[in-house]
């Protein structure tokens, strides 16, 4: 009889949550394109373009000069005006001018994870066009930097915080949570109250307040790490929660019982019979923590009080489209806010997945 | 009911208690003391602070003491005079400051938990009842963008589409006419046709994780052996519906307002940031960019004392409705 | 696997009663089924069975085998999917006319001016049968009020004297408690008093002492019994503890898999099984005066799947006395006056 072990029972339920599936596939897309930010980004997300602020999106066309389809996609060219009224400069495409687009080109230099020196890019001009040609598919922000780029780059900030801090949460989680469970008394008590007492704070407040008080002139790493840890700070109780619950509840269970009958050592009994019995749910827990960590970073960044300029992560982005009069002239500034909510909706529909995976009594 | 109405009151005093030193450790948290920042802003304006002057202020505020008898001073003038301090940005008493601002953010915080409440409980029950109907799949699927999307996304979007499609600002409380006028009939209506964007983006966010769990709770009290034995009875659908499994669905969703308060508070600082409203979240932030420690502390620890406060309302009403909860006491 | 921990003593409580009395519901090839994604469950398949007043018919099965469905189709209350199919329900009202219960809309009026007012229903589980966040008084009253149009005092008069008929001292006391205050015996003598409350002609209990120690069971039973008496209401009884039947039941049936195996009068199905299902059953139950260290027999083999119910005889695939192709077909027939097999080989196997 073939005996399938609990991951793979786990994976076959998980299969047939379609929409958790195609959500895990977004999901791993986005984790990809951060980890290769440096080979995705036409652009580098720093260059700071004088000839094209606000520069509109220039959406790809696979339409050719008679209007059919061609599999060689291009992107138009962009003619310049001033506004004789406004004094704005305005950008609207030029149909005359067509630049082909190629993948793996030569573009501008880069390190690769700081280490590897190289100048492919996925996408880019083919080497023909001349110097200067716009290539920002989603715009430029007020700077003419490209906001494909940086949107591309920022993955990398704000979706590694998110688990950063949910594993920094996870740790104070199960310390906490798994001593308040398997201990019980008054330990389990005074945790407990600790736990109810940062539930009911509000959160984003005592975040400013954690926030403002970095000092300004902490270097970019510091400040990420500081984020992350005033995240975790006040997120572990979650996961507090549902370990402690699963100890209780596996206390009580027969097989422990019999794993202390038979003389295993305490460490044993915690890591071989009862961890393992429940870090499906731990999985599935953090999976749903990690877009309430994004958008805490992203609410906190984009207030200022997070992550600050150089830093590019999505809330810095959106910091950016703060003023309604200049997102009412520029809304491709509310792209970042975009992949905010596509990233955290994939990210519950997977995690919800994985709960219902997860239980091993489901249907 | 009043014994464990009192028990339940005197509970609360230890985490208010908390409440208010973790609010004290935040306004100490800055590197400096308040009086260098003082001098350095007085300074930064052209006035020029004598060291006499500051001693006497150090000693006047207290702040060659040691940190517990500080602490003491501070909420001992809070607790007793309603004093919160100074506030250095605006020079004037951080009491004079607060208190429209924390009114205006509780009627905003109140009349959108009603909102909520008003919007997901016939949506849980309706979603619960008519399982897999095509409004169910509806509410379902709008209730998950309302869980994705962060709140000053919407109210950003908001206003983006009400600036430039119909021309209409749609930032703040008061027209005009009413930002500084005093309180009156007029000022109050003003106040209410504004009040409902920032509070329709705010329940969005609230009441999609509300429908869900009205509508899971409803979903499993329906299939219970009681509503069969009721049903048994000879009791028709509504009242099957509607006495039974929705009283008793109510109870774990009751229970939820005391955490529903402290979200509503978290989103309703970051939006009203967005839509500049003229509540508590703005100055917050700007207390804590200019470190304006006295006047940040006032907020968080009368935010904080609100998100207690309903906790112990949720818990209170709780009781009252259900039977178990009082009487195993 | 049915066992029971009840020795049986036949009639030691009062000696079965000939069904001579008038019908009070008539059901004829009942048939209940569940259609489902994995295919459709006969739960009820071809059912009949008379109750009489003042008489309580017993109705005995391992779980699963259809006997709750049963009783659930009478009122229309089963669970979704679950549907009458065919057969008819006849039941006489107080007035001498009938009225067909099949086909009823299961949320209309007409059936809800039945349930709980002509016929009632006892849960197996008392506690999860009340509601837990209304006094017991609310939910008794409710009923009362629903059914005769009472209003709040008269009520509550009729519900204090129901409670007192339970043999519940204080009627005022309990009915302002709440239902997790009470006593397991006490929460299903409050059961039953609802359910007594309009003075129904049937009452179908489900398995009402299932759930409750054996003293309990024990008083509940004669409880049961005696309210018969000074009512004279038709009891449908469902239970799989043999010894309860041996209690209470004057008429018997035996169902398996959905159909029924075998009826009888509670006398002859103990001394006179005829269904080798039934015969299982009765050498499964501990006796006074077997051997002590004799093992219990268990009934072999499993309960098929509900969704491939065996083709022919049900049991044959259990059955010690199958024979092929002659087993094929077995029909339902009167082996003695009252006393129906379906067994091909009825007569034959002991």
């Amino acid at each position: 009889m073939l005996v399938a072990s609990q991951w793979k029972l786990m994976f076959w339920r998980f299969r047939r949550h379609k929409l958790a599936m195609i959500c895990t596939v977004v999901v791993i897309f986005f984790y990809v394109v951060a980890l290769f930010a440096e080979v995705i980004a036409p652009l580098d997300p720093n260059k700071v373009s004088n000839l094209y602020r606000y520069a509109p999106p220039q959406p790809i066309s696979f339409q050719d000069k008679d209007g059919g389809f061609s599999l060689r996609p291009f992107v138009l060219g962009m003619k310049s005006s001033r506004d004789t009224n406004t004094l704005r400069i305005t950008y609207v495409p030029d149909p005359t001018k067509r630049f082909p687009v190629n993948f793996f080109v030569k573009g501008e230099k880069y390190k690769f994870w700081g280490i590897w020196e190289s100048d492919v890019h996925l996408m880019g001009l083919a080497p023909d066009a001349p110097a200067n040609t716009p290539f920002f598919l989603l715009g430029t922000d007020r700077l003419g930097r490209d906001m494909f780029s940086r949107i591309v780059y920022g993955a990398r900030i704000s979706l590694s915080i998110g688990l950063v801090g949910v594993l920094l949460s996870l740790v104070f989680g199960i310390l906490l949570g798994g001593v308040s469970g398997y201990y019980g008394g008054w330990l389990d008590a005074v945790i407990q109250r600790i736990i109810e007492f940062i539930r009911s704070l509000p959160t984003i407040p005592v975040w400013m307040a954690l926030g403002a008080a970095m000092p300004p002139k902490w270097p970019p790493e510091y400040v990420y790490f500081g984020i992350t840890i005033i995240l975790s700070l006040l997120g572990w109780t979650g996961l507090a929660r549902v370990v402690r619950g699963r100890f209780l509840a596996l206390r009580e269970e027969d097989f422990v019982l019999a794993a202390r009958l038979t003389n295993c050592s305490e460490s044993r009994i915690i890591f071989r019979h009862m961890v393992p019995s429940f870090a499906s749910h731990i999985i599935a827990s953090i999976t749903l923590a990690v877009p309430g960590m994004i958008m805490s970073e992203t609410s906190l960044s984009f207030l200022g009080l997070g992550l600050r300029s150089p830093v590019i992560s999505w809330g810095v982005l959106l910091q950016e489209a703060q003023n309604i009069q200049t997102v009412a002239l520029f809304p491709w500034l509310l792209i970042p806010g975009a992949a905010v909510i596509l990233i955290v909706l994939a990210f519950s529909f997977v995690g919800d997945g994985l709960r219902d995976a997860a239980d091993p009594y489901g249907r | 009911m009043l014994a464990y109405t009192l028990k339940r009151l005197l509970l609360s005093i230890p985490t208010l208690f908390v409440i208010s030193l973790l609010s004290f450790v935040l306004i100490q948290l800055p590197p400096g003391d308040f009086l260098s920042t003082y001098a350095a802003t007085l300074a930064s304006m052209g006035e020029q602070v004598s060291g006499d002057t500051l001693v006497l202020l150090r000693e006047a505020y207290g702040l060659d003491q040691p940190m517990y008898i500080q602490y003491l001073k501070w909420i001992g003038g809070i607790v007793l005079r309603g004093d919160f301090g100074l506030s250095l940005e605006w020079r004037q008493p951080v009491a004079s400051l607060i208190w429209e601002r924390m009114g205006l953010t509780i009627a905003l915080t109140l009349s959108t938990l009603v909102f909520t409440w008003l919007l997901a409980i016939p949506i849980g029950i309706y979603s619960a009842t008519n399982q897999y109907s095509l409004l169910d799949y509806v509410f379902t699927t709008i209730g998950f963008i309302g869980l994705g999307v962060p709140g000053f996304m919407l109210a950003l979007v908001v206003m983006w589409v009400s600036f430039s499609y119909f021309g209409a600002d749609v930032g703040g409380l008061f027209s005009d006419g009413y930002k500084n006028a005093p309180w009156s009939f007029g000022r109050v209506l003003d106040l209410l046709s504004h009040l409902w964007i920032p509070m329709a983006i705010l329940g969005m966010e609230g009441s999609a994780g509300l429908i869900r769990t009205m509508r899971a709770n409803v979903l499993d009290e329906l299939h219970k052996p009681y509503v069969t034995a009721a049903r048994a009875r000879g009791l028709d659908e509504t009242v099957l519906t509607y006495e039974y499994p929705v009283q008793v669905a109510l109870n774990p969703f009751i229970s939820t307002l005391g955490w529903a308060l402290p979200g509503l508070v978290n989103g309703g600082t970051i939006i009203s940031v967005t839509l500049s409203l003229p509540t508590a979240g703005p100055l917050l932030l700007r207390a804590l960019q200019s470190q304006d420690m006295y006047l940040a502390g006032a907020f968080i620890l009368l935010l904080g004392s609100l998100t207690i406060f309903g906790t112990l309302m949720s818990d209170l009403l709780l009781a009252w409705i259900d039977p178990r909860i009082r009487l195993d006491e | 696997m049915m066992t029971s921990t009840d020795a049986v003593r036949v009639g030691t409580t009062s000696a079965p009663r000939a069904m001579d009395t008038p019908v009070a519901l008539d059901v004829n090839d009942l048939r209940t089924h569940f259609t489902m994604p994995g295919g459709t469950v006969r739960a009820v398949d071809g059912v009949s069975y008379r109750l009489h007043r003042g008489r309580t018919l017993g109705i005995v099965g391992e779980s699963g085998c259809g006997k709750s469905v049963t009783a659930q189709s009478i009122l229309g209350i089963v669970p979704r999917p679950g549907k009458v199919v065919s057969g008819s329900m006849m039941l006489t009202r107080g007035d001498g006319s009938t009225l067909e219960l099949a086909g009823l809309d299961p949320k209309g009026k007409v059936i809800r001016s039945v349930r709980g007012n002509e016929i009632a229903y006892i849960f197996q589980e008392p506690m999860s049968a009340l509601s837990p966040i209304h006094t017991i008084g609310h939910q008794i009253t409710e009923v009362i009020r629903l059914h005769t149009g009472a209003n709040r005092d008269q009520a509550r008069e009729r519900a204090e004297t129901v409670m007192r008929q339970v043999g519940l001292p204080r009627p005022d006391e309990v009915l302002g408690r709440y239902p997790h205050q009470l006593s397991g015996g006490m929460r299903q003598r409050a059961v039953i008093g609802i359910a007594l409350a309009c003075n129904p002609s049937i009452l179908i209990a489900d398995e009402p002492t299932t759930a409750l120690d054996v003293t309990t069971e024990a008083v509940i039973l004669d409880l049961v019994r005696s309210l018969q008496d000074t009512t004279g209401m038709a009891i449908q009884f469902i239970t799989h503890n043999l010894g309860v039947i041996a209690e209470i039941a004057d008429e018997v049936v035996v169902m398996y898999m959905g159909r029924q195996v075998e009826r009888a009068s509670v006398t002859d199905l103990f001394l006179r099984p005829q269904h080798p299902y039934t015969q299982a059953l009765l050498r499964s139950m501990p006796r006074l005066g077997k051997r002590a260290q004799a093992r219990l027999e268990a009934i072999e083999g499993m309960v098929p799947d509900p969704f491939s119910v065996p083709v022919g005889c049900a049991f044959h695939t259990r059955c010690r006395h199958y024979v092929p192709v002659r087993c094929d077909q077995p029909e339902y027939v009167e082996v003695a006056p009252g006393h129906w097999v379906r067994c091909s080989r009825a007569g034959e196997v002991a």
